[in-house]
C-alpha cells in the first residue's frame, strides 16, 4: 500500500524532539556492535534484523536487537527520539507498530519511518 | 432485543441519541476503559504466543463480546441506542453521510490530521483523547490517505465464499475465512478499513474513534452472513490448542464466556436486514 508523500522538512516541534532525543539516544551507544549481525529475511523465523540509527524527517530513529519491551515479548526495540515504539513481528516476517497497527512493513526501519510520518512531530507516550 | 441498523439509515433523532450516549460515556470515564482494554490486547496478542483479541480464531467472538459490552454501556445511558454498522462496501467515500458534521464529522485537516467538525472534534470540547500512543489529544483522521480504496462487495464476497473458519497455525499466517476477513492475508478487509480511516483508527488505540464500533459491527455482521452461507462449517479449533482460544475455552478479559457462547448473535441482538 502506498502512503502519501509528505514534506520532509522538519517542523520546529520536530527539531526540538531531536535535541531531546539525542541525549536519550546516547544510552544506546553501547549496542552498536549489534549492527554487525546479519539481517535475516522473515521466513527464517524470528531472528532479529540488524540495528539501525539514523535521522529521518528530523527524528532520530533507532533499532536495537535484543532490547525489546519484555512485557510484550519483543526481542527488538525501536526508539524514536529515545522513546520506545512498541513493535511486533508477524509470522510472515513483516513488522507493525502500535502507531501503524493494521499495516505491515518489511523491516523495523520501515515501521519506524512510517511511525515518524504518522506522528507528524508528536512525541510517543511511554509504554505501559 | 437490540436491533443493529445500517448507519446510513439512521434518523436524525437516532444519530443524535447515539452521539449523546457516546459523549456521556466519555464524560463518565467508561469509554476510555474500552480503549485501554483494546490497546492492551492488541499489544499482547502475538503470532507465536498467547493470542485472544486479534490474529487468532477468537478475533471474531472476542470483538462480538467486546461490542456487546460496549452496547450495554451505551444502553445504560440511553436504552434506545444500539451500535449501528458501517457497510464500507457501499458507503465508501469521505462524502458519505457517516462523515457529516451531524454524525461523526469528517476527515482531518492536512496540517496535523485534526478532525475539525462534528461532535468529536477537539473544538467541540467533549472528546479528549486520554488513552493514546502519542502526545496528541485530539481526534485525527486521514480518510483514504493510507490506502486509496475501501474493500468492494466483490472482495467481501470472495472472502465469504471460503468454507473453512480458520486453519493452523491459527494466527496472521493462516488461510481460511477468519484471517482473510481480519485482513492479514489476501484481499484484506478489516485491517484495510482501519488504514483507510487513518488517525487513531490506524493505531492500537483505535476505539478512540467512534467509527471503530460501526466498523466492527459490520465485520461482526459479515461473520453472521458467513455462518448463514456455511451452516456446516464450525468454529475452529475445537480443543487442545496451545496459546489459542478453543471453542469451549473461556476468553480473557471476561473469563466467563467462550466462543461457543457467542456463535449465535440472535441471543444478544438482531439486524435490520437478514444477516
Amino acid at each position: 500500500m502506498s502512503r502519501p508523500s509528505r514534506p520532509s522538512r522538519p517542523t520546529r516541534r520536530q527539531a526540538i524532539g531531536v535535541t531531546a532525543g539525542t541525549l536519550a539516544g546516547l544510552a544506546l551507544a553501547g549496542t552498536a556492535h549489534a549492527s554487525t549481525s546479519p539481517a535475516k529475511t522473515g521466513h527464517e523465523g524470528h531472528g532479529a534484523p540488524e540495528a539501525f540509527d539514523e535521522v529521518f524527517q528530523g527524528r532520530r530513529i533507532q533499532g536495537v536487537p535484543g532490547a525489546g519491551h519484555m512485557h510484550h515479548g519483543g526481542g527488538y526495540a525501536v526508539r524514536i527520539d529515545g522513546q520506545e515504539l512498541h513493535v511486533m513481528q508477524n509470522a510472515d516476517g513483516t513488522w507493525i507498530s502500535v502507531v501503524n497497527h493494521y499495516e505491515p512493513f518489511a523491516t523495523p526501519r520501515a515501521v519506524a519511518r512510517a511511525a515518524v510520518v504518522e506522528l507528524q512531530g508528536a512525541a510517543l507516550v511511554p509504554l505501559a | 432485543m437490540a436491533v443493529r441498523k445500517n448507519q446510513a439509515h439512521l434518523t436524525a433523532t437516532e444519530k443524535r441519541r447515539l452521539v449523546d450516549a457516546l459523549l456521556q460515556l466519555k464524560r463518565n470515564g467508561k469509554y476510555d476503559a474500552f480503549v485501554t482494554t483494546h490497546n492492551a490486547f492488541i499489544m499482547s496478542d502475538t503470532d507465536t504466543g498467547d493470542r485472544v483479541g486479534h490474529r487468532s480464531p477468537s478475533f471474531l467472538p472476542w470483538h462480538r463480546r467486546f461490542l456487546i459490552e460496549f452496547e450495554q454501556a451505551l444502553q445504560s445511558v440511553d436504552p434506545s441506542v444500539t451500535v449501528p454498522y458501517w457497510d464500507w462496501t457501499v458507503d465508501r467515500t469521505p462524502s458519505s453521510s457517516l462523515w457529516a458534521a451531524d454524525f461523526l464529522g469528517g476527515t482531518g485537516r492536512s496540517r496535523d490530521g485534526q478532525v475539525m467538525d462534528g461532535p468529536f472534534a477537539q473544538s467541540a470540547g467533549g472528546w479528549p483523547l486520554n488513552v493514546r500512543v502519542d502526545g496528541r489529544t485530539y481526534l485525527r483522521r486521514a480518510l483514504g490517505a493510507g490506502v486509496a480504496q475501501l474493500p468492494t462487495r466483490a472482495e467481501v464476497d470472495s472472502v465469504l465464499a471460503m468454507t473453512t473458519y480458520d486453519m493452523a497455525p491459527w494466527n496472521s499466517a493462516s488461510d481460511g475465512f477468519r484471517n482473510h476477513l481480519e485482513g492479514w492475508r489476501g484481499v484484506n478487509l478489516h485491517n484495510r478499513v482501519h488504514v483507510w480511516v487513518g488517525g487513531q483508527m490506524g493505531t492500537g488505540a483505535s476505539p478512540n474513534d467512534p467509527v471503530f464500533w460501526m466498523h466492527h459491527a459490520f465485520v461482526d455482521k459479515l461473520w453472521s452472513q458467513w455462518q448463514a452461507m456455511h451452516p456446516g462449517s464450525p468454529y475452529l479449533p475445537t480443543a487442545g490448542t496451545r496459546d489459542v482460544v478453543d471453542l469451549h475455552d473461556t476468553m480473557r478479559p471476561w473469563n466467563n464466556v467462550t466462543p461457543a457462547d457467542l456463535l449465535d448473535h440472535t441471543r444478544y441482538y438482531t439486524y435490520d436486514t437478514a444477516a
